[in-house]
């Protein structure tokens, strides 16, 4: 397909080829996607690792009833900065990495279409996340009110770190916002001739339409901290009801960003396992079309849905009831997409390579988070579930056995295309098997203790709670200890230590990417191949 | 393949034994399984609705997941399979968008039922205003003069693991919440500071109290008993150290208690009446001061007055204990809007103000030798 234009090649190769630079300045300066799709990748590890150390301190306050390693206002903290990790720090950017990496080798591009805003998206990230971290260490502690930052917690009763939480956000969502249009413009202009959209591959189509999510809704984002900005120090009252202000306003306004924001964090994933499961099952992906639509409906329903957040505020019954059946809704589409998986499956020919394993993990898991969402919708009902660990244990299997999940399968998918070897099989394996029993170990019995009745977001519990919290502590050190394996077998896939990986890599795999060598050159389709 | 096989044993046993493992839990009295089904008619009618739900939910996982189980073990290159190459079907995928939905509308029925039955508050027996702030609740019997905070009874020794904890551990307050059973009580929900959340599982009640509006909730308790609730909404710092008890008693008790509370409160103003017109001595003020500070102060100012650097100031050496006498009781009285500092004027008696002063304006080297007395403290406030 790409083989036709090697004359061409020729004349152009001194000017296009140019020498890699070496050292910092290769990694500072550069406007490669493939380039930038590794530091994304690495940074979001990184912030996975830092998050999930914040997550460790968490669990181990609560491995047993009383207070024994933090105070109460260090663990608040723990749970802010770790949610604000691992949702801006970790999943967002591990898209946006694999977007980068993949979107242009898909759909035959040389690269992204603002090669030098794709510079400067990535490069702002590390400020962003040295600011927060960094007022961690301020007086008073850094942010202590939550990842959802309600108001007035946030502004009157917050401490004075919130003005560098407020600019730490700020650049997380300019940097989003940039990754977001750098996607919408190369897919839109940069596809190979003959790619029409409906021959797209699902991951390019999923991250379109979660780019337009990201455009439309982190703006809202801008809003409402810079909102939480002046109420706090500038003598608004956005927030103040003694002002003529809404405190649930805030809630309104941060769920329109919050709730779209859930699905810039699983579309993608979707678009992965839909590669995955019809590679290793060698049987073509079931109702592309409908997955196409399913992935468009799940986007739009996102938008009339926020305030099911919300069931508690004291909204009239007739809201309440408007966002239970939206929310309901919402399940039709997803039940489509699993659905497919499980079709593309049938009368396949399937082998189990890990990235398999990851993917029907993902499917199992993340439809456990998908119909305690269900049930989480159903209003009466949520008024019992809402703010404990029932919605924990709910938003944890979508987020990390979903999203988190997707991008492992992802990385083994697609790391011999990227690194040119094969990533060591037995530490994989070992990786695969000790986070699914510890991942589950960990968010399983935080049903239970939800239903119980301990709320979250507290550093001691009752009694009656201690011996789930127990286990759930053990399979929280665990799945954090297991992943330092996947850490050690990226380093040695990095370094090129492993069985050499054939160009189409897996022999099921179709699309450009598996077209091109392994590794992958440092300069792909400088001339579009032509798609039949 | 073999532990694949097992693992996937072991998932689909889980999910067919867990309602029969909650549905043991529920007999055998316990609820550290399942949500409780309460002592109201609604809490029972939320709790077979989630049980509906559930299984509905198991129902469909134990479907497509046996589905996918069973292609796993059916369609596996190593079986020799030769995979098919069909990639859609129209009737198939009509009939798995419809099929759900209809599921979905068949929900929505009982679900619409009991929430407009839980959201009308109208024709209420009686009325309480409850009102969240950091870190305790106010309930006020809008039928008479009865009101009172309610707060953390767990002693800082057992949360610091000094002492055993005890049976109730954090689930315990000094004065609950004294409800009728039998009659329709309406619950007028608020908050003086940031949002907290009312919540008493065995009620189903859970509703925000947002600063500046009123939410209301209501309950008819079937059966006496105490039913212990917490705060669900992260309101700071001892957000976890908010919990709720509402002891339910026959009216008959109940009126008893109610009489019995009201006498109390004339009594407390005739103390209040005697304790103005005595003078305490330091050593007296001192004691039951300290008493105070670590009841009231201590959660934000820390029991050595030195506060949180940056969130909470400290009293030690601070201007306002050293040299401010007025400004020092008119912030007790009073408190600082925009900031966390509450008004005390009615959550405190006078003497109780004087004592507190007293004694933060004497510990922890504050040596000022200042002596404040209940008499002092009245004249400030009705100077203003």
């Amino acid at each position: 397909m790409s083989t036709a234009t090697d004359t061409i090649h020729h004349d152009e190769h001194d000017d296009h080829h140019h020498h890699i630079p070496k050292g910092i300045k290769r990694w500072l300066f550069t406007t490669n996607h493939k380039d930038i799709g590794s530091l994304y990748l690495w940074f979001s590890f990184i912030m996975f690792l830092t998050g999930g150390a914040m997550a460790m301190v968490i669990r181990a306050e609560l491995f047993q009833p009383g207070l024994q390693i933090v105070d109460p206002n260090f663990f608040n903290q723990m749970t802010t900065v770790h949610g604000l990790i691992m949702v801006f720090g970790a999943v967002m950017p591990a898209f946006t990495g694999l977007a980068n990496w993949l979107i242009p080798m898909m759909i035959g591009a040389p690269d992204m279409a603002l090669p030098r805003m794709n510079n400067w998206s990535f490069w702002i990230l590390p400020f962003a996340f040295l600011i927060l971290l960094s007022s961690l260490f301020l007086e008073g502690g850094g942010p202590a009110f939550g990842w959802t930052f309600y108001a007035p917690l946030s502004t009157t009763y917050s401490s004075d770190s919130t003005a560098l939480f407020v600019f730490s956000v700020h650049i997380m969502g300019i940097s989003s916002i940039m990754g977001a249009i750098n996607v919408i413009v190369t897919i839109w202009n940069m596809r190979a001739p003959g790619m029409t959209w409906m021959k797209m591959p699902m991951f390019v189509w999923t991250w379109l339409i979660t780019a337009f999510l990201l455009i439309a809704v982190m703006p809202v984002l801008a809003g409402v901290v810079t909102m939480v900005l002046t109420d706090k120090y500038f003598g608004t009252s956005f927030f103040n009801a003694a002002g003529g202000g809404d405190p649930v306003m805030f809630q309104h306004i941060f769920w329109f960003f919050g709730h779209p924001e859930v699905y810039i964090m699983i579309l993608p994933a979707f678009g992965i396992i839909s590669h995955i499961i019809p590679t290793f099952a060698r049987k073509p992906l079931f109702g592309y079309a409908s997955m196409v639509y399913a992935t468009a409906s799940i986007a739009l329903l996102s938008f009339i849905v926020w305030a099911h957040h919300m069931f508690t505020t004291g909204m009239p019954v007739a809201a309440e009831m408007f966002f239970m059946f939206a929310t309901m809704l919402i399940s039709v589409p997803t039940g489509v997409k699993v659905f497919n998986w499980v079709a593309t499956m049938w009368r396949g020919s399937m082998t189990f390579e890990i990235p398999m394993l990851f993917a029907i993990a993902f499917v199992v898991l993340f439809t456990i988070g998908g119909l305690s969402g269900l049930m989480l919708a159903i209003t009466p009902v949520d008024f019992q579930y809402h703010d404990t660990y029932f919605v924990v244990a709910h938003f944890h299997y979508v987020l990390v056995t979903g999203a988190v999940f997707s991008i492992m399968a992802a990385a083994y998918y697609w790391l011999p295309k990227w690194t040119g070897v094969m990533y060591d099989n037995t530490l994989a394996k070992w990786h695969f098997w000790a986070s699914l029993v510890s991942v589950n170990v960990l968010f399983f019995p935080m049903h239970f203790v939800g239903l119980a009745g301990m709320p979250r977001r507290i550093p001691d519990y009752a009694l009656q709670f201690a011996d789930f919290n127990k286990w759930i502590s053990i399979g929280g050190f665990a799945f954090g200890l297991s992943q330092l394996i996947f850490l050690a077998l990226l380093i040695k896939a990095c370094r090129k230590q492993g069985e050499p990986a054939s160009d189409q890599v897996w022999d099921g795999a179709e699309g450009l990417e598996w077209e091109i060598p392994s590794p992958a050159p440092y300069h792909t389709f400088e001339t579009p191949p032509v798609i039949k | 393949m073999n532990l694949l096989t097992k693992m996937f044993v072991t998932l689909v046993t889980l999910f067919i034994t867990l309602p029969a493992l909650a549905q043991s839990a529920e007999s055998e009295g316990r609820s550290d399984l399942n949500l409780r089904t309460g002592v109201t008619d609604i809490s029972s009618q939320v709790y077979d609705l989630h049980m509906l739900m559930f299984m509905v939910c198991v129902g469909i996982a134990v479907v497509v997941f046996g589905v996918m189980f069973v292609s796993m073990y059916l369609h596996r290159k190593s079986r020799g399979v030769k995979p098919a190459n069909f990639h859609e079907s129209v009737k198939v995928e009509i009939a798995w968008t419809v099929v759900p939905f209809i599921i979905l509308i068949l929900m929505a029925f009982p679900a619409a039922k009991t929430l407009i039955a839980m959201e009308d508050t109208s024709e209420a027996d009686m009325t309480v205003l409850v009102t969240g702030s950091q870190w305790k609740w106010h309930y006020k019997y809008m039928d008479s003069d009865v009101e009172f905070y309610s707060s953390l009874a767990t002693q800082q020794e057992q949360i610091k693991n000094k002492f055993a904890k005890g049976e109730n551990y954090l689930l315990e307050v000094d004065r609950p919440l004294v409800v009728p059973t039998g009659q329709k009580i309406r619950f007028l929900i608020t908050s003086d500071d940031v949002i907290h959340s009312w919540w008493v599982p065995d009620f189903a009640i859970k509703k925000d109290a947002n600063p500046g509006f009123i939410n209301e909730a209501w309950t008819n308790v079937n059966e006496p008993g105490v039913y212990r609730g917490q705060c669900a909404e992260l309101c700071g710092k001892d957000h976890g150290f908010m919990p709720i008890v509402v002891v339910a008693k026959t009216p008959e008790e109940y009126k008893e208690w109610k009489a019995e509370k009201i006498a109390a409160i004339e009594t407390a103003k005739a103390e209040e009446a005697r304790l103005l017109a005595m003078n305490m001595s330091m050593d007296e003020l001192m004691v039951s001061g300290k008493k105070v500070y670590l009841a009231k102060c201590a959660a934000c100012h820390m029991p050595n007055g030195e506060g949180l650097p940056g969130v909470f100031p400290a009293i030690k050496g601070s201007a306002l204990a050293l040299n401010d006498r007025p400004g020092h009781i008119d912030i007790l009285l009073n408190g600082r809007t925009g900031t966390a500092m509450q008004a005390f004027s009615k959550q405190l008696t006078l003497s109780e103000i004087a004592a507190v002063i007293t004694y933060q304006r004497n510990a922890w080297g504050n040596n000022t030798g200042d002596i404040v007395q209940a008499s002092e403290v009245h004249t400030y406030a009705n100077g203003k």
